[in-house]
């Protein structure tokens, strides 16, 4: 993209005030979503870099370089770490908390002060999770099943748990925010129907978020109080059910799936979107599977418990409901597909975060139906199928969303553009590295090598070799962004909206103003409105394609594709 | 059913290819049921996934930007493609539930007929107990051809039953019985895992089911009566009241010992020795040389109260513990019961068995019968 003429505003939310109390006490919800990225920037490479220790012990069957304790508080901490605060925070607290007042066109989010506590209560709940690094780890396992978590574990549990709990909190309050500011404070003509399908996907996050997380702040702190005060809620010792407990964990950690991956579906209908510089095709099926997405969600919990001896009845039932809750997703799959079908498809890094999602979410997406079957469940549970199913979820699908759109709202964010190649080369590499590091993960596990185990049957050294060699590629991957990112943001090269998308937010000054927009903005039309050829050139023409190509025929382009 | 032929063919010839296992052992007769589901899955999902793939590839190059400033094309797609996006995987979806409840539904209930076994579970150990009484750990033989019904409990944690050649996994619950059936087909030596992580040594709670005929398993039921080193070894392990102290409790006063074979121990002087024959040879007849770190030197030596024999026996029933992957060990192996001068060779007395079916034959009914009378207390007491 070539951007001709652009300087940056004179003042923006960057410069516009100095000083650490500037950034600490602030209530702008820009500089709120940067304090969560630097945060959770730090949690992703730390559980970034246990996963990387994790796989270098899997390099051999033997337990060569740490003992069974250090690797199971390694997996832990891997675990938590990431899924609590990286995975959950990720796109809502940094992209979102951004994003959402500039694309519904608001000064602000509606509740500025508690977007600042949330960030608080996520920086106390780091803390202790920081601490339990610090002075010993855990060893439950993210998923602190019980009774080992709260009668046998010699490890910092308590500790782990209010981590847990705490951001939890944060979670609640960013989302009630969000379902407040979506609904109260989008601009003059923007209806439900118009608004970006990432506000759409960030809305039904919100709703799992408010609804999902209490139950897991109850499951915490029952832990904590079994293991406290020896009171018999999940340990059959003291008269407690431990299946319960699981029943429990998974009704929030189920739909927690989706609070991760939902915001990243959001992020590659934009992406889509702008790439192709075309109206995401079936947009009113692609918003609503969101929020189906999210209502299903609730309710499919027990496939995780096939094997747990939970009725037979109601494994069939939960089952049938999590081949529901794939439909909304496929339908997304499908409708992004078809949005290239005669798009004007470029190859900028965003895009090929994208591209890369789509794929490897169909196939993380397909393997799930794998595991909703009870008759292969049977089989799959607690292997590394199971892992590398929710990694391609979760890496493949929410990181790389996470990504892709870090690259396409960077220069909105900072006015500067990273380097366009080194962009390519690392979305490339996240993508080799990926699949090399979890393909091999999906045999591993139907040959029947359960999760975590440090040391291994000697027939299955030679995939876990390919996967650890995977994961160090993968580890290539994303320090790339980070050093050039970093770069950018003084070497960088000025832009305002180098790929002429669509969107309120590119209305917006790159970086934004402090206040966003000068004057309230007005919507007219519906988001994704594209010029296409051979269309009306004057139909589009307006406030909102400024910095856009002219259109075709007036250009002489239009007749050249035709020839095409 | 065909294709899925044509894809299993596929799939072992990349097997060969590479010399890389794709699938495991199919042993029992549940196995073939839950693979052909999975075939079935496959073809269907893979082709779909390859699909979306190439339809993206293709649009993506079809399409893309040829000038800075190309436009959309106007595209009319009819909207009733959504629906039949929307129906058409529905309706793969509910054939996937439907045969994948069937599968699960049909062995959900053990047959009338089923041999009842006996396992509990606890960190980090499996226990065995046959209806006529005999026990082991870790190891769990079973005839083929015949319906076997588990009915597990744990001592502690959730642990999970896992046995991939047979496709069967079962968590199991502390107080509270849970079971698993299946019906081996096949003769051999299987991995049995715990796949709910329970604790350190989760990794190591690990054995392995063996198959055998029916008069094989026969003859192990007898055999298992009178005897093999490691069981005579486990004999004397309770009755010197070595398990007074080696309880495999987190507050125990000795180290734990199954899985120590061949394992890294860390020593109070920091430095770390790999726990061989020798190594847990010592430490029976001189427990001081060499004190595992974390624990106190209390341990009284045995060095002229046992007999060579004996602590060969001692430390095969230490190995049988052992669970590296590579050295699974029979209860009643082969060669075990008859009688060896003293002073042998421990190394070359004490069989290695291999996972690999072929290499461990089975015990039969002259070998597993020893001349001799069994120990007092060489009946196998759970620990």
């Amino acid at each position: 993209m070539i951007e001709e003429n652009v300087s940056l505003p004179r003042i923006h939310y960057l410069n516009s005030h100095y000083g650490w109390k500037s950034w600490l006490f602030t209530t702008d919800h820009k500089r709120i979503g940067l304090l969560y990225m630097i945060s959770i920037t730090l949690m992703f490479f730390l559980g970034g870099f246990f996963a990387l220790l994790i796989r270098l012990e899997l390099l051999t069957p033997q337990a060569d370089m740490f003992n069974a304790d250090t690797y199971n508080k390694f997996f832990t901490l891997h675990g938590v770490i990431l899924v609590f605060f990286f995975l959950v925070p990720s796109i809502p607290a940094t992209l979102g908390n951004f994003l959402i007042p500039l694309m519904i066109g608001a000064k602000d989010v509606a509740f500025p002060k508690l977007n600042l506590l949330s960030w608080y209560i996520y920086a106390i709940g780091s803390l202790f999770t920081l601490w339990v690094v610090a002075v010993g780890g855990v060893d439950t396992g993210w998923t602190f099943y019980t009774p080992y978590s709260t009668t046998f574990a010699n490890t910092h549990v308590i500790a782990a748990t209010l981590g847990v709990f705490f951001t939890g909190f944060s979670s609640i309050l960013t989302g009630l925010n969000f379902i407040v500011t979506i609904h109260k404070m989008r601009a003059p003509g923007l209806t439900w129907f118009r608004l970006p399908l990432f506000i759409w996907s960030l809305y039904a996050t919100s709703i799992i978020q408010v609804l999902a997380t209490p139950v897991l702040g109850i499951t915490m702190v029952l832990i904590a109080v079994e293991r406290f005060a020896r009171v018999g809620i999940f340990d059959p010792a003291l008269g407690g059910d431990p299946v319960l407990f699981q029943h429990m964990f998974w009704f929030y950690s189920h739909p927690a799936v989706y609070i991760m991956i939902l915001p990243s579906l959001g992020v590659v209908s934009e992406l889509i979107s702008a790439f192709t510089w075309k109206r995401v095709f079936g947009y009113k099926f692609v918003a609503v599977s969101s929020l189906m997405i999210a209502i299903f969600s609730f309710i499919v919990w027990g496939h995780h418990m096939y094997v747990s001896s939970m009725s037979i009845y109601a494994g069939m039932l939960f089952s049938i409901l999590s081949y529901l809750v794939a439909v909304p997703s496929a339908v997304k799959v499908f409708n992004w597909t078809a949005t290239l079908y005669k798009g004007s498809v470029s190859y900028d890094t965003p895009m090929l975060y994208a591209l890369g999602f789509i794929g490897l979410f169909t196939i993380g997406g397909l393997t799930g139906l794998f595991l909703a079957s009870m008759g292969l469940d049977r089989h799959l549970h607690d292997t590394y199928f199971v892992i590398a199913h929710f990694h391609l979820i979760m890496v493949g699908g929410a990181v790389m969303g996470y990504f892709g759109g870090l690259h396409y709202w960077w220069p909105k964010m900072f006015g500067r553009m990273y380097p366009e190649w080194w962009g390519r080369l690392s979305a490339l590499i996240v993508f080799v590295g990926f699949n090399l590091s979890f393909f091999p993960q999906f045999i591993i596990g139907y040959l029947g090598m359960p999760r975590r185990y440090h040391v291994y049957a000697p027939e299955f050294q030679v995939l876990n070799v390919m996967s650890t060699a995977g994961s160090s590629i993968l580890g290539v991957g994303y320090l790339l962004p980070l050093v050039y990112f970093i770069w950018s943001l003084r070497y960088g090269k000025v832009a305002s909206n180098p790929w002429m998308a669509k969107g309120l937010e590119w209305e917006a000054a790159s970086p934004p103003l402090p206040e966003n927009f000068l004057e309230q903005p007005v919507v007219t039309e519906e988001a994704y409105n594209y010029p296409i050829r051979p269309a009306q050139p004057t139909r589009h023409t307006g406030r909102l394609t400024s910095g856009l190509a002219q259109p075709a025929d007036t250009t002489g382009k239009g007749r050249e594709a035709e020839v095409v | 059913m065909t294709e899925l032929t044509l894809l299993n063919a596929l799939f072992s010839w990349a097997a060969l290819a590479f010399r890389l296992p794709l699938f495991p052992e199919q042993a029992s007769a549940n196995a073939p049921r839950v693979d052909a589901l999975y075939f079935f899955m496959l073809a269907v999902c893979g082709g779909v996934s390859i699909a979306i793939v190439l339809l993206i590839f293709y649009f993506a190059v079809k399409y893309r930007r040829r000038a800075p400033d190309q436009l959309a094309e106007e595209a009319h797609v009819p909207i009733a493609l959504e629906w039949a996006w929307i129906i058409i995987p529905s309706l793969f979806f509910l054939s996937f539930f439907a045969w994948g409840a069937l599968v699960y539904f049909e062995d959900a209930k053990a047959p009338k007929d089923a041999l009842e076994i006996a396992c509990t579970g606890r960190q980090w150990m499996w226990k065995f107990q046959h209806p006529d009484g005999q026990r082991e750990i870790n190891t769990l033989h079973i005839p083929i051809g015949k319906p076997i019904k588990l009915v597990m409990v744990s001592e502690d944690v959730i642990h999970s039953m896992f046995v991939p050649a047979f496709r069967i996994h079962m968590d199991v619950i502390p107080k509270r019985y849970t079971e698993v059936w299946f019906e081996a087909t096949k003769p051999g030596t299987y991995h049995m895992f715990c796949s709910q992580y329970c604790g350190t040594e989760h990794a190591n709670m690990i054995g392995s089911v063996v198959a055998l005929e029916p008069h094989e398993y026969q003859a192990w039921l007898n055999g298992a009566a009178t005897g093999s080193l490691a069981l005579r070894g486990e004999g004397l392990f309770n009755k010197l009241a070595c398990n007074g102290c080696h309880t495999g409790d987190a507050e125990a006063r000795g180290p734990y010992l199954p899985g120590l074979y061949g394992r890294n121990v860390q020593l109070t002087t920091g430095e770390v020795i790999v726990a061989d024959e020798n190594y847990i040879r010592e430490s029976i007849i001189k427990p001081g040389a060499k004190i595992a770190a974390g624990y106190d030197n209390i341990m009284p030596g045995y060095d002229g109260q046992l007999t060579e024999e004996q602590i060969i026996e001692l430390v095969a029933y230490i190995k049988h513990l052992g669970k590296k992957y590579d050295q699974f060990e029979p209860v009643a192996p082969p060669t075990a019961p008859a009688p060896r001068p003293a002073g042998q060779n421990p190394d070359q007395t004490l069989p290695t068995g291999n996972v690999k079916p072929s290499a461990t034959p089975p015990a039969t009914p002259s070998e597993a019968t020893s001349p001799r009378p069994a120990p007092e207390g060489a009946r196998p007491k759970a620990n």
